[in-house]
C-alpha cells in the first residue's frame, strides 16, 4: 500500500483542477477506510463489437420486461377473469398474470445483473476492518460514567428507597400483565366441565337420550348400516353436527357377527377404568369417539379386514373389537365408546354421555 | 423585484449543498457507499430471506383487504358452484372470495403462500451456510441468535397464517395446536380455554390468530431483521481466506454501485420467481378441501414443510404418557414443545459451547472451508440427518402409500433411524472431511496431476504432476503451506488449457493465446498489493 499512503499523507487539495474525478472517489474511500487496489474499466476503448452487443442485448432485456409488465396489465383489465365452471378463457387469468409479471421481473432482474457483471467496471476493494473493543481509556470513562449514575441517584446508601423503589415496579409490572391475563382468561371447568362433557350428554336435550343422527339431522336406524359397514354421527340436538360440538362426532360401526362376539367378550377387560364399557354395545352394532385421543383428529380410516381405525394424522391405529384400544402409533389411550340403545320407535340413541373424557389427553385427566 | 434564473445545471450540487447544511449527511452518506461488500454465491442466500419478507408484507397488505377472519356461520354465495349453500365461517368465506371474486386475488394469495414456503427455505439453507462456515462465532453470536429467533417467528408466523383461511386442513392444523397446548404439564387446559375463548374451536381463535399474524408477528419478525441488518452492517461481513484476504480486512465491491446493482438485481429475480409460482403453479387449493367440519380428515393431510420435522416427531413418538397421582403428562408433550424447546436452546448455545471447548477467544471475520473443521461439519451434518429423518416421517404415509411398504414399518423404520442416521452421518461426514483435507495437502505437497503416464528407463511407469510451488535442483517441489481456500486440482484450473471462446453462436473475439501454467499460478498465490496499474 505503501505508495498511495505516502500520497494520501500529503495536503489533498480537493479544488485542484488537475485532479480527475476517479480521483476525488479514489480519495473519499480512503478517508473511509476503503483502498480501490484494482479497478479497469470492461471495455478501456468505447464502443467495441463486443460492448455493443452486451449493451443491446441489455436494452433487449428491458423491453422484454417492459412489455411484459404492459402485458400484465393489459391481461388483468381486459382478460375475462371472473370465475365460472367448466373449461374456459378464465381458467387462464392466474397463470397469465403470473407468466407476465414474473417474467417481466425476470427480465429486468437479468438486464439488472447483466449491466452490473459486464458493464460495471471491474473492482477489487479492500476496506479496513477496526475490529476489537474500544479503548481502554474509553471502557474506563464510560463504566466511570454509569457507576456514577448509580452515585448520584445513591441507591445502595439509601435502603429505604431502594425496597421501596420495588413497590411500583411489581406492581405496574403485574398492572400490565393483569388486563391481558384477565381480559382472556377462561376457567376449562367452571361453569362446565367442557373437557368432560360432549353432545350426547343428556341435559343438552331435556334430560331425555339423545339420538344419533346423520350431518343432514336425521335419526337413524339399525338397519341403515349394514353389516361391516360404518357411519359418521352426531349428537341430536340443535348444532349437534356444527363444530361447536367439535368433541361429540362419533363413528357407529356395525360389526360382523363373530366380530360382535370377540367385542362383547373384551368389553369386560376395558382398562381404565376396568369394565367401563360394559353393556355400551347394542346388538352388533358398537360407537366409538372419533376424535383421536393422540392430537384430536377424526381417527376416521375404518379397516374393515383388521378391524381396525386409522388416525390420518399420525398413524394411530385402534382395534375396535378390543374397546378401541390403540394398537400401534403414538395414542396412548383407548377411543371412548358411546353407550347404544334404541328408542321406542326404533331409532339409536345414546344412553348418556361418553364414561371418559374424549380427545386429546391433559393434565387434569385421571 | 427580480426574479432570479434557476441554474439548472447547479441544480443538482446546491440542492445536495441545501440538504447538507440541514443533515450533515456528505460524510456518513460517502462512508456508506463506499461500504466494501465481499462476493461469494453462498452470502445470496440470505438474501433470498430478505426479499421473500418483502414480497410477504406486499401481498399480505393486499390480502387483508379483502379478508375477514370471522368465525360467524354463514351461508356461501360466491361463484365458485360446487361450494353453494354449504355453511361455513366468514373466514373461509373471504379466503374463497379472495380466490374467485378479488380481481388478481388469487395470484396475490398464491404469491403469499409461495414466499412464504421460500422465506422459511431461505432462511433454513442461509442458516446452514452460517454454521458450516464457522461465521456464528464471535463476534457474530448475538446476530446467530438473531436468525435462530427469527426462524422460530417465521414458524408461528406461517403456521398462523396457514391456520386463517379455516379450511378442513387449517382446523385440523388448529385442532392438533389445541391438542398440543393441552398437554402443557399444570396449565395446559388453562391456556387452551384461555386461548380459545373456550372449548375447541370456539369462535374467537381466528381473531385472535388474525392480529398475531398481520400486527404483531410481523412487527417482531422486523425489529428482529433490522437487528440483524443493522449487526450485520456495524460488525461487516465475514468472507472466504484467500489472497490479500486478512482477520482484519474486507475486500470486495464497494456497495454503490456494484453491489446494490447486483443485489437490486436480485431483489427482482426472486420477485419474478415468486410471481411466476404464484401464477402457474398451484398451492394449497382451499376449495378442494371444504370448510373445516370437526369430524372430516383426509388421507395424506400434510402440513406446510417446515411443520413437518414436528409432525414427523409426533408420528415416531411411543404412546409413553405419564399418569401419577391422578394428573397425566400426555406424550404429545415430548414431540412437540419439549423437542423444539431443545432445537431452540442448543443452536442459541453452540456458539459459546464451541469457543469453550476450543479454548476460542478471539473474533473471526475469515470463513473456515467445512472440511477443515471435521467435528463442527459432523455435528452439522449430523443435526441435519435427525432432521430428515423427522421431515421424511412427517410424509411416512404418502411414502408407504406410493411404495407399498407398511405404514407401521414405515413408522419404525422413523423411530431406529432417529436414533442411528444421525451418528453414522457424523462418523461419515467426519471422515470425508479428513480425506478432502488430506487430498489438499498431498496436491499441496506433490502438485496436480496431469493424466500424463511416463515410463521411466527401468520399466518403471510413474504419472507426472504438475508442481504448484517452484522446484528445487532435485526437481522436488517445495510444500506449500495449506492457506485455509480451494487449492487447484486440475490443470484447467492453473491455465493449461486455451481459454473459452466467447459468443454462442459465433466467435465474437479471437481467442487469447494460452498462458504459462505457471505465471497464472504465481499470480494466484501472490498477495494482492494495492499498486493500481
Amino acid at each position: 500500500m505503501s505508495g498511495h499512503q505516502i500520497e494520501g499523507q500529503e495536503p489533498f487539495d480537493v479544488d485542484d483542477p488537475a485532479l480527475t474525478r476517479f480521483d476525488l472517489v479514489r480519495e473519499g474511500a480512503r478517508r473511509d477506510g476503503v483502498e480501490i487496489v484494482h479497478y479497469k474499466p470492461r471495455f478501456p476503448v468505447p464502443g467495441t463489437k463486443v460492448e455493443r452487443r452486451i449493451e443491446r442485448s441489455i436494452a433487449l432485456m428491458l423491453t422484454l420486461a417492459g412489455v411484459f409488465a404492459v402485458a400484465f396489465v393489459i391481461l388483468y383489465i381486459w382478460w375475462p377473469w371472473e370465475y365460472e365452471g367448466g373449461s374456459n378463457a378464465g381458467k387462464w387469468y392466474t397463470p397469465l398474470l403470473g407468466l407476465t409479471l414474473g417474467g417481466s421481473l425476470v427480465f429486468l432482474a437479468l438486464a439488472i445483473i447483466t449491466w452490473g457483471k459486464k458493464l460495471l467496471p471491474e473492482e477489487i476493494s479492500v476496506q479496513e476492518r477496526h475490529d476489537g473493543p474500544s479503548a481502554h481509556d474509553e471502557q474506563q470513562l464510560t463504566g466511570a460514567t454509569i457507576v456514577n449514575m448509580g452515585d448520584e441517584l445513591g441507591i445502595a446508601r439509601r435502603p429505604l428507597l431502594k425496597a421501596a423503589v420495588l413497590l411500583p415496579g411489581l406492581g405496574l409490572g403485574a398492572a400490565a400483565v393483569a388486563p391481558l391475563v384477565g381480559g382472556l382468561i377462561k376457567s376449562p371447568h367452571e361453569p362446565d366441565a367442557i373437557f368432560f362433557e360432549t353432545g350426547w350428554n343428556p341435559k343438552h336435550n331435556d334430560g331425555h337420550p339423545v339420538r344419533l343422527v346423520r350431518e343432514d339431522g336425521t335419526p337413524i336406524r339399525p338397519e341403515d348400516v349394514s353389516t361391516g359397514g360404518q357411519m359418521t354421527v352426531f349428537p341430536g340436538i340443535p348444532g349437534g353436527a356444527s363444530n361447536k360440538w367439535a368433541d361429540s362426532p362419533t363413528l357407529l360401526i356395525h360389526l360382523r357377527p363373530e366380530d360382535s362376539a370377540l367385542a362383547y367378550k373384551n368389553a369386560n377387560n376395558s382398562e381404565r377404568p376396568p369394565g367401563i364399557n360394559g353393556g355400551s354395545q347394542w346388538g352388533d352394532f358398537v360407537a366409538y369417539s372419533k376424535i383421536c385421543t393422540h392430537a384430536g383428529c377424526p381417527a376416521s380410516l375404518y379397516e374393515q379386514q383388521t378391524n381396525r381405525l386409522l388416525c390420518p394424522c399420525h398413524q394411530s391405529q385402534f382395534d375396535i373389537t378390543d374397546n378401541a384400544r390403540p394398537v400401534f402409533g403414538p395414542a396412548s389411550r383407548s377411543l371412548p365408546q358411546l353407550p347404544l340403545d334404541v328408542d321406542a320407535e326404533g331409532y339409536f340413541v345414546a344412553t348418556g354421555d361418553y364414561k371418559v373424557a374424549v380427545g386429546p389427553a391433559f393434565w387434569e385427566r385421571p | 423585484m427580480k426574479r432570479r434564473k434557476i441554474d439548472l445545471a447547479a441544480l443538482p450540487a446546491n440542492t445536495g449543498k441545501a440538504l447538507d447544511e440541514r443533515f450533515q449527511g456528505a460524510t456518513p452518506l460517502r462512508r456508506l457507499f463506499n461500504k466494501v461488500f465481499p462476493d461469494h454465491w453462498s452470502f445470496l442466500l440470505g438474501e433470498i430471506a430478505l426479499y421473500s419478507f418483502i414480497v410477504l408484507l406486499l401481498t399480505g397488505t393486499f390480502l387483508t383487504l379483502f379478508f375477514d377472519p370471522s368465525m360467524t356461520e354463514v351461508k356461501y354465495n360466491g361463484s365458485f358452484v360446487p361450494l353453494r349453500g354449504i355453511e361455513m365461517s366468514r373466514a373461509y368465506e373471504t379466503a374463497l372470495n379472495i380466490s374467485f371474486d378479488v380481481r388478481g386475488g388469487l395470484i396475490m394469495r398464491q404469491m403469499h403462500h409461495w414466499a412464504a414456503l421460500l422465506f422459511m427455505a431461505a432462511i433454513v439453507v442461509h442458516m446452514f451456510r452460517i454454521f458450516f462456515t464457522g461465521a456464528f462465532r464471535k463476534p457474530r453470536e448475538a446476530n446467530w441468535i438473531i436468525g435462530v429467533l427469527l426462524f422460530w417467528m417465521g414458524f408461528t408466523e406461517g403456521f398462523a397464517g396457514y391456520s386463517l383461511p379455516d379450511d378442513a386442513l387449517s382446523g385440523t392444523g388448529l385442532r392438533i395446536a389445541s391438542a398440543i397446548m393441552l398437554s402443557i404439564p399444570v396449565a395446559g387446559t388453562w391456556i387452551t380455554t384461555s386461548l380459545f375463548g373456550g372449548e375447541f374451536p370456539g369462535t374467537e381463535i381466528l381473531p385472535r390468530l388474525y392480529i398475531v399474524h398481520v400486527l404483531l408477528i410481523p412487527g417482531v419478525l422486523l425489529a428482529l431483521i433490522s437487528a440483524h441488518m443493522g449487526l450485520l452492517v456495524k460488525q461487516k461481513h465475514t468472507q472466504w481466506p484467500g489472497p490479500g484476504r486478512r482477520n482484519d480486512n474486507v475486500v470486495g465491491v464497494r456497495m454503490f454501485p456494484g453491489f446494490a446493482v447486483k443485489a437490486g438485481g436480485f431483489f427482482m429475480l426472486v420477485f419474478g420467481v415468486i410471481a411466476l409460482m404464484g401464477g402457474l403453479l398451484q398451492i394449497n387449493p382451499i376449495w378442494l378441501f371444504g370448510p373445516y367440519e370437526a369430524a372430516v380428515v383426509s388421507a395424506a393431510s400434510q402440513p406446510d414443510w417446515y411443520v413437518m420435522f414436528l409432525d414427523g416427531s409426533t408420528r415416531l413418538m411411543p404412546a409413553w404418557e405419564i399418569r401419577a397421582f391422578g394428573y397425566t403428562i400426555p406424550a404429545l408433550l415430548w414431540p412437540t414443545l419439549v423437542l423444539p424447546a431443545f432445537l431452540t436452546i442448543l443452536p442459541i448455545l453452540y456458539p459459546f459451547i464451541e469457543a469453550r471447548f476450543l479454548k476460542d477467544r478471539g473474533s473471526h471475520h475469515l470463513l473456515q472451508r467445512p472440511r477443515d473443521v471435521p467435528f463442527r461439519t459432523a455435528l452439522g451434518a449430523m443435526s441435519i440427518a435427525f432432521y430428515m429423518v423427522l421431515v421424511l416421517s412427517g410424509g411416512n404415509d404418502v411414502i408407504a402409500d406410493k411404495f407399498n411398504i407398511s405404514l407401521n414399518a414405515m413408522t419404525w423404520a422413523g423411530r431406529i433411524g432417529l436414533l442411528i442416521a444421525p451418528p453414522i452421518a457424523y462418523f461419515v461426514t467426519y471422515r470425508i472431511c479428513l480425506g478432502l483435507q488430506q487430498h489438499d495437502r498431498e496436491v499441496l505437497a506433490h502438485g496436480v496431476e496431469t493424466g500424463i503416464i511416463r515410463r521411466l528407463p527401468d520399466g518403471r511407469f510413474m504419472e507426472v504432476h504438475q508442481p504448484l510451488s517452484p522446484v528445487d535442483e532435485h526437481g522436488h517441489p517445495a510444500e506449500l503451506p495449506y492457506a485455509g481456500w480451494v487449492v487447484p486440482k486440475k490443470m484447467n484450473r492453473l491455465g493449461a488449457l486455451a481459454p473459452a471462446i466467447k459468443g454462442f453462436f459465433f466467435a465474437i473475439e479471437k481467442p487469447a493465446p494460452p498462458k504459462p501454467p505457471t505465471a497464472v499460478e504465481d499470480a494466484d498465490r501472490h498477495e494482492v498489493t494495492s499498486g493500481h496499474r
